[in-house]
């Protein structure tokens, strides 16, 4: 029982890492129809950051205090440069998507091999707070605080998600705008500004993924948010494209699969029943959990 | 949202760079269709040249400095050359699903990676001549690729790339995890030499695998332009346009489709028990996500929905990506400061950088470049 509980706490906190990594694809392709590649990239990214800038903090005694920093720190570069990437190269090719999905392939590649060139292939371990590593017992299960944390910040964003997207203007357009961008443009609003703001933030989930997935891999490396890419690009299949909810439902399913089956039967055999599931779920309801049907 | 297949969202990409989507002859057209036979074979003769000048390199005892690493006839520089040109016949049998038909699939490594250790592992295990195991593995590569290529394409654009990207991954995961303990996970396998033919072994004979893949690279692009400008050809290029047309139109995209999938994916089979040949082993690399995105690279470099564009495309991504490292070592990046040395001599640094630039300034690729260069009504390759 207790190892159950350990699985299904350790599950979740994967669950988060890839709803934050799954929340920013499903909300890039649902407004504007490019699949980001390069969002691995931006796993990276914020992976880095946060280590660069642990490192440059080493005078706080406090490492709870620098670890907040770091995040903050990492959050921001990745809303920094996915607007930047946004205006500068994707926002001249829209109306051509195919051109938009290989620039983002080739920032991906590069992105990658600039984090390798400047911080070499070995895994960097992040400092983390002595809390982290300490366990907590819930229901007989010692489950190590960092993965109840990983949970909660990523419930919380799910949370912040909805609120901005449920109670605010530029909410309301994106919202608007997944559901039917001609429109929204036809009615005089610059759908533009939102494709931006949508990169920005999706750049910005992935990087807070990134510093969350250092914690849980215990290190980093520039090719782990690439790994973690495929795998969020099924969660964002069956959640359903442009669903944000469906996202968080399918990042559950899809983390306790893998973790449960990986455990319990053959290592590997959780990341191939996801994949089971995947076309499972394309052949029964090819718009996936919470997605829109096809028109 | 919009649920255009991403067949259509192409044709803006390509609209520049490909051949008429109907050569048919009508009133008044017969002049531009003349021209365009005059065309094809003038490109056919190009062709001829251009694979016997590649035949004829490994006589030639000239040193490339940089690109190469010694003398052209040299065994280094044979087996550079031949991965390029490998790498060419594979990003051409990619264009017949992705610049032909608009399949945007992004599992193609896997058809490649089952050449590769399908041919190897059949040596190994049944101990079958090379011949005898590269024919049985395309035939195997050609089987899984329908079976699979049919379910895939129950989905359209997105999702098909995705489920087709997810069958690769469960081969990679397979491959590294080596449940059944015959694919060796991270280390590979190494080339079962002794049912290799003598003539194919051995350093010294690293000219005649040069033109091993050589002969692959030719029968492939053989085979893609034969298809390519057949009926079915016809109708594959106006699926990539507009799928839905077609269908109204009273044909069935699923039978032609199916066709281009099994096709690109065969031949890349049989590129990868090639490829096997040449570089002595299998490799767990070859199965992941990143090669099918290096095909992509390679084909867009060169310019999607060419034949000729994505060869070359093939073999200068191949080219950049094994000699890109040695430039940091060349002395050329001497003086820099180091980190940006570092980041220079990562191939794919370079690589992708490159690519983006060309997405943004030359969406065309290498042949839409030439084709703005050397503007030839002749060739019949305008649209309004």
């Amino acid at each position: 029982m207790s190892t159950l509980v350990l699985l299904v706490a350790t599950g979740l906190g994967l669950a988060g890492l890839y709803f934050l990594l799954a929340a920013g694809l499903s909300l890039i392709f649902g407004l504007m129809d490019v699949l980001n590649l390069a969002h691995g990239a931006f796993f990276a990214l914020g992976g880095y950051m946060a280590w660069t800038t642990m490192e440059l903090l080493g005078f706080i005694q406090s490492v709870a205090l620098r670890f907040v920093v770091a995040l903050l720190v990492a959050a921001a570069a990745g809303y920094l440069i996915g607007v930047v990437i946004e205006r500068l190269l994707i926002a001249r090719n829209y109306g051509d998507h195919l051109v938009q999905i290989l620039i983002t392939l080739g920032l991906g590649f590069a992105g990658v091999a600039l984090l390798g060139g400047l911080y070499s292939y070995d895994p960097r371990a992040l400092d983390q707070p002595e809390w982290f590593t300490q366990t907590t017992t819930l229901l007989g299960a010692r489950i190590p605080n960092s993965r109840i944390l990983i949970f909660a910040i990523a419930a919380a964003i799910l949370a912040g998600l909805l609120i901005f997207l449920n109670r605010t203007r530029h909410g309301l357009v994106i919202r608007a705008g997944v559901e039917n961008r001609e429109m929204v443009s036809a009615l005089g609003i610059d759908v533009g500004k939102s494709f931006t703001l949508v990169f920005g933030i999706g750049g910005m989930l992935a990087a807070i993924g990134g510093v969350l997935g250092a914690v849980y891999f215990n290190g980093i490396t520039p090719s782990l948010g690439t790994t973690q890419l495929i795998f969020a690009f099924i969660v964002v299949v069956i959640g359903g494209l442009g669903s944000v909810v469906g996202t968080a439902i399918a990042a559950v399913l899809v983390a306790l699969t893998q973790q449960l089956l990986n455990f319990y039967a053959v290592t590997g055999a959780g990341d191939i029943a996801v994949v089971v599931l995947l076309a499972l779920v394309l052949l029964a309801r090819p718009q996936g959990l919470l997605g829109r049907q096809a028109r | 949202m919009n649920p255009t297949p991403v067949a259509a969202e192409e044709s803006s990409t390509d609209s520049a760079t490909n051949p008429p989507t109907a050569e048919k002859e009508g009133p008044g057209q017969t002049a531009v269709a003349d021209r365009s036979a005059a065309s094809r074979r003038m490109g056919l003769g190009v062709l001829v040249v251009c694979a016997g000048v590649l035949a004829a390199l490994p006589l030639i005892d000239v040193s490339i400095p940089v690109v190469l690493p010694g003398p052209i006839s040299s065994p280094g520089s044979m087996q550079i050359l031949g991965i390029g040109l490998v790498f060419a016949g594979l990003a051409v049998s990619y264009d017949l699903l992705f610049g032909f038909t608009g399949l945007l699939s992004l599992g193609h490594a896997l058809y490649f990676a089952l050449g590769v250790y399908g041919t190897n592992l059949l040596m190994d295990v049944l101990e079958l001549p090379y011949a005898v195991a590269a024919l049985i593995a395309v035939v195997g590569v050609a089987t899984i690729a329908a079976a699979l290529g049919a379910l895939a394409l129950r989905a359209r654009g997105v999702a098909f790339a995705m489920v087709t990207l997810a069958y690769a991954e469960v081969f990679s995961i397979l491959v590294l995890a080596d449940p059944l303990r015959i694919s060796g996970g991270e280390e590979g396998l190494a080339l079962a030499s002794a049912q290799v033919p003598d003539f194919l072994n051995g350093v010294m004979n690293s000219h005649r695998r040069y033109w091993l893949a050589l002969v692959f690279l030719v029968v492939t692009y053989a085979i893609a332009r034969a298809a390519t400008s057949s009926l079915a050809g016809r109708v594959w290029e106006a699926v990539r346009e507009n799928e839905d047309r077609v269908e109204l139109l009273g044909l069935k995209p699923f039978g032609f489709k199916l066709l281009a999938f099994t096709l690109g994916c065969t031949l890349a089979g049989a590129g990868g028990s090639v490829y096997l040949l040449l570089v002595r082993g299998a490799n767990p690399g070859v199965a992941g996500a990143n090669f099918t995105l290096a095909l992509l690279v390679m084909v867009v470099l060169g310019g999607a929905g060419r034949l000729w564009g994505a060869a070359l495309g093939g073999l200068v991504y191949g080219l950049l990506d094994l000699r890109l490292g040695a430039l940091g070592n060349s002395g050329v990046l001497d003086g820099l400061p180091d980190w940006v040395e570092r980041v220079l001599s990562e191939p794919l640094f370079v690589l992708g950088t490159l690519f983006v630039l060309l997405m943004v300034f030359a969406p065309g690729g290498i042949a839409g470049l030439a084709d703005r260069l050397i503007p030839d009504r002749t060739r019949g390759r305008e649209r309004p």
